[in-house]
């Protein structure tokens, strides 16, 4: 309460003369509006997530360590994160040819296919994580065909992987758009009249320029991914050890009222999307120079 | 699919996306790709996305009408389902005005002031998009649970926040908490300060230059941002379904009933409450591409008025 009252009460010219971390200026309303904002945010984010990591620290420390590393926690993370990887990595070269396609080449329909890519932002995961499952099923209009081989995909890795593909998919085709939209038109042309092959101009050239952009792409649908939930379950069939992803086995130990193990698994989890959060901001840091240049 | 790629190609320019475009034809083939390059990299384009997009939201359709009309319409006018829709009204109709307020607010500080560790201000906002929505719903479970910290407090004065809306509203608050500063923050610090200093140095007080400056130059991507966070509040699904208790008719949410149904097998009762959400993401795409050809428009006309001045 403090930070809204004190801010809120003083008029910005005198606070500006306390605090001076804040640059003077005419417009008024910083107190208030950085005040509210900071009260809201505290309450509702930042207070609640550092109550996972001091209630996670409430277990000893030898049974905090198994329950973050039993086979079972370790069967989770290697499927949460070799899925996410591999669905993030298909999104990295499917989504870059969508961006070339949608950017370059000229098409009916593109409008409307442009439209469609923000797709899996809209469609709740619930929604998705029916939908792919009656379609992967082994009965369902793709799953049959695979069926014929022998080869599973619901209720199997590969059924969790495509899920984490259809709702990371926005991600590398729209970093990447802007960035190919707005590079010069003149250094392709350069590279062409110095003699270089199209694959030439595409490698030495283009890429190296769209680098920073399309791994950011990359680095955000796999965050996305890692944390995911409810288009998953549907389609993983949730078996312990096999097909059991870690934010399921959060939620298998909160129904189980082991609240500090359900505590202990989250906060690794917040540990990793805390570290992704900044290697993202550090690439968008380096596009932003790159491209800025 | 096939019909879309067929008559391309007649134009050889490589033209970008909706700039420049006398550049685009003035550009030579040298900077373009053979014909047949172009056809597969479009086929292959159009093909994923069938795979991955359009399959999906024809399924939906398909199986929530696969047992006819009647079921459908018993499916979507059932009292539970009836109540989950309510439910997952009200919960947005509470999240989405209070991120609106912070977002409003959090934007005017980052976006009109000099601070310091202004970077790591906007990092933290944006913390709730890399958190699981499971590990959103457990920091109120164990803050507000039976056994959390305010547990046994909040059960002696009888206050209920998990396993009742309170508990919702909190998680969808929390897992749609950046939406509308990502809009905003960006495009307020592109437009700098200078409208709003012009206002208040002739005189106007903070909230006529809210109201008559500020807003009317944001309205779109205000728009824009409430369209997607609404669209992430009425699907949110992980989050909230660790608070909701998941009790029939009382405190589940759409995506939540969604689940139910699928899991006793009313494959096509969970379809046609699904198909109604899908519905939702439909016209939140149209929304957002309307506003997205409208925003572009606006910033087109005021480059050729600068132009002409």
């Amino acid at each position: 309460m403090s930070v809204l009252t004190s801010t809120d009460a003083v008029p910005h010219q005198q606070l500006q003369n306390k605090e001076p971390w804040v640059k003077k200026s005419v417009l008024p309303g910083f107190g208030l509006s950085f005040g509210y904002s900071t009260l809201y945010a505290s309450l509702l984010v930042f207070i609640p997530l550092a109550a996972l990591i001091v209630k996670s620290f409430g277990l000893p420390l030898d049974q905090l360590w198994d329950v973050v590393s039993n086979k079972r926690a370790l069967a989770s993370y290697r499927l949460t994160f070799g899925a996410s990887f591999i669905g993030a990595l298909i999104n990295l070269i499917f989504g870059f040819i969508l961006a070339w396609v949608l950017v370059r080449y000229k098409f009916p329909g593109k409008r409307i296919v442009d439209a469609v890519v923000d797709l899996p932002f809209a469609l709740p995961t619930a929604v998705a994580g029916i939908a792919l499952t009656a379609l992967y099923a082994p009965n369902g209009w793709i799953g049959q065909w695979f069926a014929l081989f022998g080869i599973k995909i619901a209720y199997t890795w590969i059924g969790v992987t495509i899920a984490l593909t259809f709702i990371g998919l926005p991600f590398v085709v729209r970093t990447v758009q802007p960035v190919l939209a707005d590079l010069e038109a003149e250094v392709e042309e350069a590279a062409a009249s110095l003699g270089a092959s199209r694959w030439q101009t595409f490698t030495r050239v283009l890429l190296p320029a769209l680098l920073p952009s399309l791994l950011t792409g990359f680095a955000l649908a796999f965050a996305r991914a890692i944390g995911e939930y409810g288009s998953v379950v549907f389609i993983s069939g949730n078996m312990p050890y096999r097909t059991e992803i870690t934010p399921l086995l959060i939620m298998t130990k909160l129904e189980q009222f082991d609240y500090a193990g359900a505590a202990a698994l989250g906060s690794v989890m917040l540990l990793f999307s805390f570290i992704l959060l900044l290697l993202i901001n550090l690439l968008q840091h380096w596009s932003h120079k790159r491209t800025g240049g | 699919m096939a019909g879309s790629i067929s008559n391309l190609g007649h134009n050889t320019a490589a033209k970008k996306n909706h700039s420049a475009g006398i550049r685009g034809i003035a550009k030579q083939s040298a900077t373009s790709e053979a014909r047949w390059i172009r056809w597969s990299l479009i086929s292959i384009a159009m093909l994923f996305l069938a795979l991955f997009l359009i399959l999906p939201l024809v399924i939906v359709f398909t199986e929530a009408f696969a047992k006819g009309m009647g079921v459908y319409v018993a499916a979507i006018t059932h009292p539970d389902a009836a109540a989950a829709i309510k439910l997952t009204l009200l919960a947005a109709a509470i999240a989405v005005p209070l991120n609106v307020v912070f977002g409003l607010a959090a934007s005017w500080a980052i976006a009109k002031f000099q601070f310091k560790g202004k970077q790591i201000v906007i990092t933290l906002i944006d913390l709730p998009f890399a958190v699981s929505p499971v590990v959103a719903g457990l920091i109120y479970m164990l803050l507000f649970g039976a056994q959390g910290l305010f547990g046994h407090w909040l059960m002696d004065h009888n206050v209920r926040i998990m396993f009742a809306v309170p508990g919702i509203v909190l998680a969808t608050v929390f897992i749609t908490f950046p939406f509308i500063t990502r809009e905003l923050i960006p495009l307020m610090q592109e437009q700098g300060k200078e409208q709003e200093e012009a206002a208040i140095t002739l005189g106007a007080n903070g909230w006529q230059m809210f109201f008559r400056v500020t807003l009317p130059s944001i309205k779109w991507a205000l728009l824009y941002g409430i369209i997607l966070c609404n669209a992430r509040a009425m699907g949110e699904f992980g989050a909230v379904s660790v608070v909701s208790g998941k009790i029939r008719g009382q405190t589940n949410t759409m995506p939540l009933h969604i689940e139910i149904l699928y899991n006793e097998y009313q494959f096509a009762a969970a379809f046609a409450v699904a198909s109604l959400l899908a519905l939702l993401a439909l016209v939140t795409l149209v929304l957002k591409s309307a506003l997205e050809w409208k925003a572009a428009r606006e910033h087109e006309i005021a480059v050729l008025t600068a132009q002409a001045q």
